[in-house]
C-alpha cells in the first residue's frame, strides 16, 4: 500500500534532525526560563541561543522576534495587537481577498466590531496581486497593510519587496511613521527568501508546522519601535506582549527548522521545481478538462494546484485518499462551513471551479516514484468520477 | 437486489473536519457505496428508454443529481433506477443506496417510494456525519421529481405532488423550505440561518417565525432540543 503525502502546505513531518535537539528539553532539561535558578538559566540561554539564531537568519535584531503558539496567534497578535494600540493615528487597512483566514478573519473582527475600515484588494485571475493596486489603496488614514508572502493554497508568490518599497515611499512622502507592512510567510519560509531587510516589511508571520518543525510553534518578527498590544495578559515572557511560560521545546525546534529549510532551500527548490512541474505537466497532459490554478511562473517550488472541472473534490479527495495519496481540496465538502474556497473564488472563477479543485503540495519526502504513482493512478479515478457526474461545466466559465 | 457488504474498509475514505469536533467517520456502507455505486447511469442517457426523470440541484451548490427510472404503467412499480450525481462521497453513497432501495424486492410503488425520506436513507447507510445530512435531501427529492414526471407523462396530474413551502420573510422572499435547507447545512442560530439565507435582514418581524422554525427543523433532523 502506498503512502504519498501530498498534503505539506497543511502540515510538515518533524524533520529528525530538529526533534533530536528538541528532546532534552522535553527531559531533562525541564526548567522554565523565568526561574532564578541554574535549571532556569539553562532553559533561559537555549531561549536566547535560538532567538539569536533565528535572528541572524531573518537579518533582524534578537530583540525583534516573538515567539507565539503558530501561525495564527502571530497573525492574529500583528493585526489587531497593532491596529488596536494605533488607532488614533488612523482606522484604514488593507489586505486582500485572498489572505489566510486567520488574517482574514482578525480585519473582519475590526471592520465589523472595532470601527476600522478595510479595503481587500482582489487577486487577478494568476493570484497575483499588482504592487500598484496596494499604492493607489494607500491613504493617510492607512495604518496597516497585510498581504502574504506566499498563498496557501494556490502557492503564488506575491511581490513583497516591490509592495513593501512603495509602502516605505508613501510613508515617508507624507510623513505617516505609524504606517506598517505586515506579511505573513508561512508558506514562503521554506523556500523563499526570508532576509526581511529587503523584504521592507515592518511585522512578518512564520511558523513551525510548516517547515518541518514542531506544531505550536510560531514567531512574528516586529520592528523595534512598533507597539503591540497584548492579546493576552498575565507575565513578562515576550517583552509582556505575549506572556505565558515559554514552549522551550518548541522554540528550540523552531529555530532549527529555520535554520535547516533556509540552509537547504536552494538545492530542494531546484529538485521539487522538477517534480512540481512534472506533475503538472503529466495531470494537463493526460487529463482533459482541467486547469492549473494560480500563476505558473510566480509559484512555489511544492504547489500544485488543479481543478479537475465536472467532479467535486471531496470524493477525489477519498478516491486518492484510498489509493494512499494524502492530497486537499477547496470543495466546499470538506470545510466545516461548507462554503467552498474562497480563494479560487477569490481568482474570479464560479463555485464550479471551487468545488473541483484540489492542492498537492509537495516536500522532503516527495519522490519522483511518487509523481510517477500519483501521475498513473489519478487519470482513472477522474474517469471515473466523471462518469458518474451529470455536468458538463462549460468551458467558458473555467477556461 | 441483494446489498452485500464488502470487507471492513478500514479508515480510508474518511474526512476530516476541520474545525475538528466532529469526526467524519464514514460507516463501511457509506464505503462500500460510495467506492463500489450501484445502478448508476454509465454512459450518456438515452432518455426514450426511460419514463420518469428528475433533477434536482446545481454544480455551483456543490451538489446535482439527476435520475432515470423505467416505471411498470400497469403495476407503477420501479423497475429500474438509474441516476447521476456531481457531489461528495456522501452524495455518491445516498444516491447509490437509494437506487437499491427503491428496486430491491421487486421494487417500490411511486406511491410508496414518494414517503421514503431521507432518514431511511441514512438509516441504512449507518448513518452519515451531521453535516452530511443535506446530501441525502438531495437524493428524495431528486426522486419526488422523477415521481411527478411520470404522473405528468400519464396524464395523472391529480397525482403530483408540488413541494409546497410558505414564504416566511416577503422581503427576502424566505421560504420554510430555505429554512429547512440552512438547518441542514448546519445553521443553528438565527445569525447563521441569515448568513445562509438573508431572513429578515430587512424585515425583524418576522424573526420569532424564523427561530420556530430553526428549533422545529433542528430538533427534526438533528434530535436538538
Amino acid at each position: 500500500m502506498s503512502d504519498i503525502y501530498l498534503d505539506n502546505a497543511a502540515t510538515t513531518p518533524l524533520d529528525p534532525r530538529v526533534l533530536e535537539v528538541m528532546l532534552p528539553y522535553l527531559g531533562e532539561k525541564y526548567g522554565n526560563p523565568s526561574s532564578f535558578h541554574s535549571k532556569g538559566k539553562v532553559a533561559t540561554d537555549a531561549i536566547r541561543e535560538a532567538r539569536e539564531s533565528i535572528a541572524a537568519i531573518l537579518r533582524v535584531r534578537a530583540d525583534e522576534i516573538l515567539f507565539t503558539s503558530g501561525g495564527t496567534e502571530s497573525d492574529n497578535l500583528a493585526i489587531l495587537g497593532y491596529a488596536r494600540m494605533n488607532k488614533q493615528f488612523g482606522t484604514h487597512i488593507i489586505t486582500t481577498s485572498f489572505e489566510h483566514h486567520a488574517v482574514l478573519e482578525a480585519v473582519m473582527r475590526l471592520e465589523k466590531k472595532e470601527g476600522f475600515r478595510v479595503t481587500y484588494l482582489a487577486p487577478d485571475r494568476e493570484g497575483m496581486i499588482d504592487p500598484k493596486q496596494v499604492a493607489d489603496a494607500l491613504c493617510e488614514d492607512t495604518i496597516l497593510v497585510s498581504i502574504m508572502y506566499a498563498n496557501n493554497e494556490i502557492g503564488t508568490i506575491q511581490p513583497i519587496a516591490e509592495i513593501g518599497n512603495s509602502i516605505q515611499k508613501f510613508r515617508a512622502e507624507k510623513n505617516l511613521p505609524h504606517l506598517v507592512f505586515h506579511t505573513d510567510a508561512c508558506q514562503a519560509t521554506a523556500y523563499l527568501d526570508m532576509n526581511i531587510e529587503k523584504l521592507h516589511v515592518d511585522m512578518l508571520t512564520l511558523n513551525g508546522p510548516k517547515i518541518y518543525g514542531p506544531k505550536g510553534t510560531g514567531l512574528l518578527y516586529v520592528k523595534r519601535g512598533i507597539k503591540l498590544e497584548p492579546l493576552m495578559f498575565g507575565g513578562a515572557q515576550e517583552k509582556g506582549i505575549r506572556p505565558g511560560t515559554e514552549d522551550v521545546a518548541g522554540i528550540i525546534g523552531l529555530a532549527k527548522a529555520l535554520e535547516l529549510v533556509q540552509k537547504e532551500r536552494a538545492t530542494e527548490s531546484a529538485r521539487l521545481i522538477v517534480l512540481r512541474d512534472q506533475l503538472i505537466d503529466g495531470i494537463l497532459g493526460s487529463i482533459k478538462r482541467t486547469r492549473l490554478n494560480g500563476s505558473r511562473e510566480n509559484r512555489l517550488p511544492n504547489n500544485v494546484n488543479i481543478s479537475f472541472i465536472d467532479i467535486e473534490g471531496e470524493a477525489l479527495l477519498l478516491y486518492l485518499d484510498a489509493s494512499g495519496i494524502y492530497a486537499s481540496t477547496g470543495s466546499a465538502c470538506t470545510s466545516a462551513s461548507l462554503d467552498p474556497s474562497h480563494v479560487i473564488l477569490a481568482l474570479g472563477f464560479p463555485y464550479e471551479v471551487a468545488h473541483g479543485s484540489m492542492r498537492f503540495s509537495l516536500g522532503h519526502e516527495t519522490s519522483k516514484e511518487d509523481i510517477e504513482y500519483v501521475l498513473k493512478t489519478l487519470p482513472p479515478l477522474v474517469a471515473t468520477l466523471r462518469s458518474l457526474s451529470p455536468v458538463s461545466v462549460d468551458e467558458k466559465y473555467w477556461l | 437486489m441483494d446489498h452485500k457488504q464488502e470487507p471492513v474498509l478500514g479508515t480510508k475514505g474518511d474526512v476530516a473536519s476541520h474545525d475538528q469536533t466532529k469526526s467524519w467517520f464514514y460507516t463501511d456502507i457509506v464505503k462500500e457505496h460510495f467506492f463500489h455505486p450501484k445502478n448508476f447511469m454509465e454512459n450518456d442517457a438515452d432518455e426514450s428508454l426511460y419514463n420518469a426523470i428528475g433533477k434536482v440541484g446545481s454544480p455551483a451548490c456543490g451538489d446535482e443529481l439527476r435520475v432515470w427510472m423505467k416505471v411498470n404503467p400497469e403495476t407503477e412499480r420501479i423497475e429500474e433506477f438509474k441516476w447521476k450525481t456531481f457531489g461528495c462521497g456522501s452524495a455518491i453513497a445516498s444516491t447509490s443506496i437509494a437506487s437499491v432501495i427503491v428496486t430491491e424486492n421487486g421494487g417500490m410503488t411511486l406511491t410508496e417510494a414518494r414517503t421514503l425520506k431521507p432518514q431511511d436513507i441514512m438509516e441504512r447507510l449507518g448513518g452519515l456525519p451531521q453535516r452530511k445530512f443535506h446530501c441525502s435531501v438531495l437524493c428524495d427529492k431528486a426522486l419526488r421529481d422523477a415521481i411527478n414526471d411520470f404522473y405528468r407523462r400519464t396524464d395523472q396530474f391529480d397525482k403530483m405532488v408540488v413541494e409546497s413551502s410558505r414564504i416566511i420573510d416577503p422581503v427576502s422572499k424566505v421560504t420554510d423550505h430555505d429554512i429547512e435547507e440552512a438547518v441542514l447545512d448546519g445553521a443553528i442560530t438565527i445569525e447563521q440561518v441569515q448568513q445562509k439565507t438573508k431572513v429578515g435582514i430587512g424585515n425583524p418581524n418576522c424573526l420569532p417565525a424564523v427561530e420556530e422554525l430553526i428549533r422545529f427543523y433542528r430538533e427534526k433532523y438533528f434530535g436538538a432540543a
